[in-house]
């Protein structure tokens, strides 16, 4: 065995080393290091608010047991003369830890269930904004919000835009767009979430938490864009050999961006929809189809 | 023998020899026909390691696609076949068999008995996990598997994944599993009826009781996804739709029938690791285990709660809100008798005269990296945290630190304190440390920063990312820890090839140990033990060296300082 000094500096090394790590990687370039991304949408701060009582709460047993252990192993190592204390257990302090293990735990149980409405309930929008309203789907207090139907396939994102999304988007000729959704600031958006062939999970980091896209199911969620930006995304769940692929944005426009937008995406799809009309009516009377 | 027969020996003479006719000369014959537990044992030692070494390239080599942003080293798919048969290795031919292949070799010697219950279904259970891996690894030939371990329909339907890859994966889990049943029912027969005269259930050995439990919990959780598996392949080949959303199948029933046998299968593969924990740490605090009842109760506990919180892996899927929260709190529920481990373990440490062997250093690594993989086991239970964690880097970082450096820093604890049992001769000391700082500064670079990949937004299983995301640093700092933790471990390996040739004789009880296992010769004889003695306490060795001393006058070593300072 090493002499206790060369062991001694050797861990002061490591220790150093350690840290200038830690500082180096916890450097504002790098974002993001200890806590979840958030910033776009209230139920992503809700969440991120959440997430940070758990690390304080986290951070302090961790260095108690961590403090503990590393104690025992210094300051008990076998020396000359030393003798084990022969102890087989201390039910008081057993019991003591397992309550307060418990404790913890039920602290953490009732800040959770404090938050948790924040997080799945949407608020209203912002007044002033243009909306549309349906019944179906979680909604804000004044039923205020615009609904976005979010179809997965394989490797891509289709976003339907306005109320009845799910059902009628055909004959109601909603607007759509793909990969890149167009929301307006300050507006609730709830999102109406389907997968027409394996399983997605849609997840916007900034926007709030990962929901999946089940076939056969439909799952939903909202969020409520504090700013406008271009926010990014992409699938959460292995959905083939593409997956990497599957990349989601949300642009965050304003009301008035958002109106022009809305008609002009309109009117590129029913022109391409005349142009594919007027092709397959070509094509039919030349008995090529 | 001497006059003195009667006196109880702390080493016994090997009296008893074959008593089969004459033996095969070829030594692979002897092998393959074997029904030894200590063989077998061996054999699944070896053969697991195997698997370890494959699961550990193909990991390295999705790290080192990853290592740069729109790296074209592997292909989408090539990528997808790469996780799925890592993951499905690591799991089911590393960390479960693995732990039979120690259960094999230790319980008998642990609780004094002459082998397993069912010797020639112990040799079954073994070739059956060999001949499972070798279907699952044909399919390098062909198609690997590429629906991720977890396969979850439609993706692993015959629409998506119709190559035969799918069907090797299922038939792996088919044939490992009916391999880790046998030895389910072997070890719990072993156990409950073969212990030494007077080893009630108060005095058996911690590391017996993780295996006790691991297998209980294979008999539970095995059948189902046996069921599951079949209803995938039925799906496949027979035209049913459990799975098909189409014909009013649920490609949900399929996640709630997978992680009923997945959630116990995590406890499945750490119990046995904390076992061995429990061994370590108080041979070398030369010290009792500290709340022996508490640990012990602790484990039962864990198996029950494992059964109880499967759909914490579904916080994101359609699920009403309601049962989100029952399971996280039966996941909170499931952190206590955990941290009771880990603090009875600290407490066995103190006070106690500590010799740091490898052994120990291991364990001690153990108890600092799992407590971490613990805590990040509490962020996901939260479930509103886990809608954002889920799914990505935090949780692969999160069950790196459960698995990689739980339960694989706990197995190469076993390894350095076994060893010498098992081969009779010891590892070297100064190597075996150097592994361990390696694999724990590698480990750490590895999978920290992981956690930091996943809160930035990235999720798992992508091929690759495009720069200016804010992943790329960390994704480089993570494939350079992945290859040093690859050398620690590799120096693991050297050290015991170099072992079996050059390694300090190591006779019956190098670490003064508690249990039986250190009662007869390293490596043990056929018979294990010609005098099965009675056992009076949960230390039947410390009792016998005390006799011995009481009896002869002759101070025995206790294995503190004195005896370790030139290991």
């Amino acid at each position: 065995m090493r002499p206790a000094a060369t062991r001694r500096r050797i861990a002061v090394i490591a220790l150093a080393s350690a840290a200038a790590a830690s500082l180096l990687t916890a450097s504002p370039a790098l974002a993001n290091f200890l806590t979840p991304k958030s910033g776009g949408s209230p139920n992503a701060n809700e969440i991120d608010s959440l997430y940070k009582i758990v690390l304080y709460i986290a951070a302090v047993v961790f260095a108690i047991v961590l403090g503990t252990l590393l104690y025992s192993v210094i300051k008990f190592r076998a020396k000359k003369g030393a003798v084990a204390a022969q102890i087989h257990g201390n039910t008081r302090l057993e019991i003591g830890w397992t309550v307060a293990a418990a404790l913890i735990l039920v602290a953490l149980t009732v800040v959770t269930f404090i938050k948790v409405p924040g997080i799945i309930n949407p608020p209203n929008s912002n007044a002033g904004i243009v909306l549309s309203a349906s019944t179906t789907e979680p909604t804000p207090p004044n039923g205020q919000r615009l609904t976005v139907c979010i179809q997965g396939r394989q490797y891509i994102w289709r976003y339907t835009y306005g109320a009845g999304c799910l059902k009628n988007y055909f004959t109601a000729k909603l607007p759509y767009s793909y990969t890149t959704m167009v929301v307006p600031v300050g507006e609730t958006v709830v999102l109406d979430i389907q997968a027409s062939d394996v399983i997605h999970s849609w997840w916007v980091p900034s926007l709030g938490g990962k929901v999946d896209a089940v076939p056969g199911y439909t799952t939903y969620t909202w969020f409520k864009a504090l700013h406008t930006g271009l926010f990014h995304g992409q699938c959460a769940q292995l959905c083939g050999r593409d997956h990497a692929a599957m990349i989601a944005f949300v642009k965050v426009v304003s009301a008035a961006d958002y109106q022009t937008w809305l008609t002009q995406q309109q009117q590129q799809i029913s022109s391409a929809n005349d142009q594919v009309g007027q092709l397959r009516s070509y094509l039919s009377q030349n008995g090529q189809i | 023998m001497s006059a003195t027969a009667t006196e109880l020996r702390p080493v016994p003479q090997i009296a008893a020899h074959e008593v089969e006719g004459p033996r095969p000369t070829k030594k692979w014959v002897e092998w393959v026909t074997t029904t030894d537990h200590k063989k077998i044992g061996i054999m699944y030692l070896v053969l697991t390691f195997v698997f370890f070494m494959l699961g550990g390239v193909e990991a390295l080599l999705m790290r080192l696609q990853l290592s740069v942003p729109n790296n074209t080293l592997l292909s989408g798919e090539r990528y997808n076949e790469l996780l799925t048969m890592h993951g499905t290795t690591m799991i089911f031919l590393f960390v479960v068999p693995v732990m039979a292949g120690f259960g094999n070799y230790f319980v008998p010697l642990m609780i004094g008995a002459r082998d397993m219950a069912f010797p020639r279904l112990n040799a079954m259970s073994f070739w059956l996990l060999l001949f499972g891996g070798i279907v699952f690894y044909c399919t390098l030939f062909w198609n690997p598997p590429e629906a991720g371990w977890w396969s979850y329909p439609p993706l692993s339907s015959i629409g998506f994944s119709p190559s035969g890859g799918q069907d090797a994966w299922i038939f792996l889990i088919h044939i490992t599993g009916i391999s880790s049943l046998l030895g389910a029912i072997n070890l719990y027969a072993t156990i409950v009826n073969m212990r030494a005269p007077g080893m009630s259930w108060g005095r058996l050995p911690l590391f017996v009781w993780a295996i006790l439990v691991y297998a209980i919990l294979l008999i539970v959780a095995l059948p189902v996804v046996a069921a599951a598996v079949t209803m995938l392949l039925t799906d496949r080949h027979f035209h049913t739709h459990f799975f098909d959303p189409t014909f009013h199948g649920s490609p949900v029933l399929w996640q709630h029938l997978f992680w009923f046998f997945g959630h116990p299968e995590v406890y499945i593969m750490i119990l046995p690791g904390f076992g061995m924990i429990s061994e370590v740490i108080p041979v070398f605090s030369r010290k009792p285990i500290f709340g022996y009842k508490a640990i012990a109760a602790a484990t039962a506990v864990i198996a029950f709660l494992a059964t109880l919180v499967w759909a914490h892996h579904m916080f994101a899927a359609p699920v009403p809100i309601v049962v989100l929260g029952f399971f996280m709190l039966s996941s909170f529920l499931i952190g206590v008798p955990t941290g009771v481990k880990i603090f009875n373990w600290i407490a066995t440490l103190w006070r106690g005269s500590i010799v740091m062997t490898t052994s120990l250093y291991f364990a001690v690594g153990f108890i600092a990296i799992f407590t971490i993989g613990g805590i990040t086991g509490i962020f996901l239970a939260v479930f509103p945290v886990d809608w954002q964690l889920n799914d990505t880097y935090f949780v692969v970082a999160h069950f790196h630190y459960v698995l990689m450096g739980g339960a694989v820093f706990s197995i190469f604890a076993g390894l350095y304190y076994w060893f010498p049992k098992i081969t009779g001769r010891m590892m070297n000391e100064t190597l075996g440390k150097a592994s361990f700082w390696v694999m724990f500064i590698g480990f750490n670079m590895t999978f920290f920063v992981q956690h930091a990949l996943g809160l930035s937004g990235m999720p798992r299983r992508i091929y690759t990312y495009g720069p200016g995301l804010g992943w790329s640093t960390y994704n480089l700092i993570s494939t350079i820890g992945s290859f040093i933790l690859g050398a620690g471990i590799l120096m693991t390996i050297v050290n015991v090839a170099r072992s079996l040739k050059v390694g300090k004789v190591a006779g019956p009880d190098p670490w003064k140990g508690n249990t039986l296992e250190w009662f007869t010769t390293s490596p043990p004889p056929p018979n294990n033990f010609d005098v099965i003695p009675r056992v009076r306490s949960l230390e039947p060795m410390r009792d016998i060296r005390r006799e011995v001393e009481r009896q002869t006058g002759v101070r025995q070593k206790t294995g503190g300082s004195e005896q370790f300072a030139k290991v």
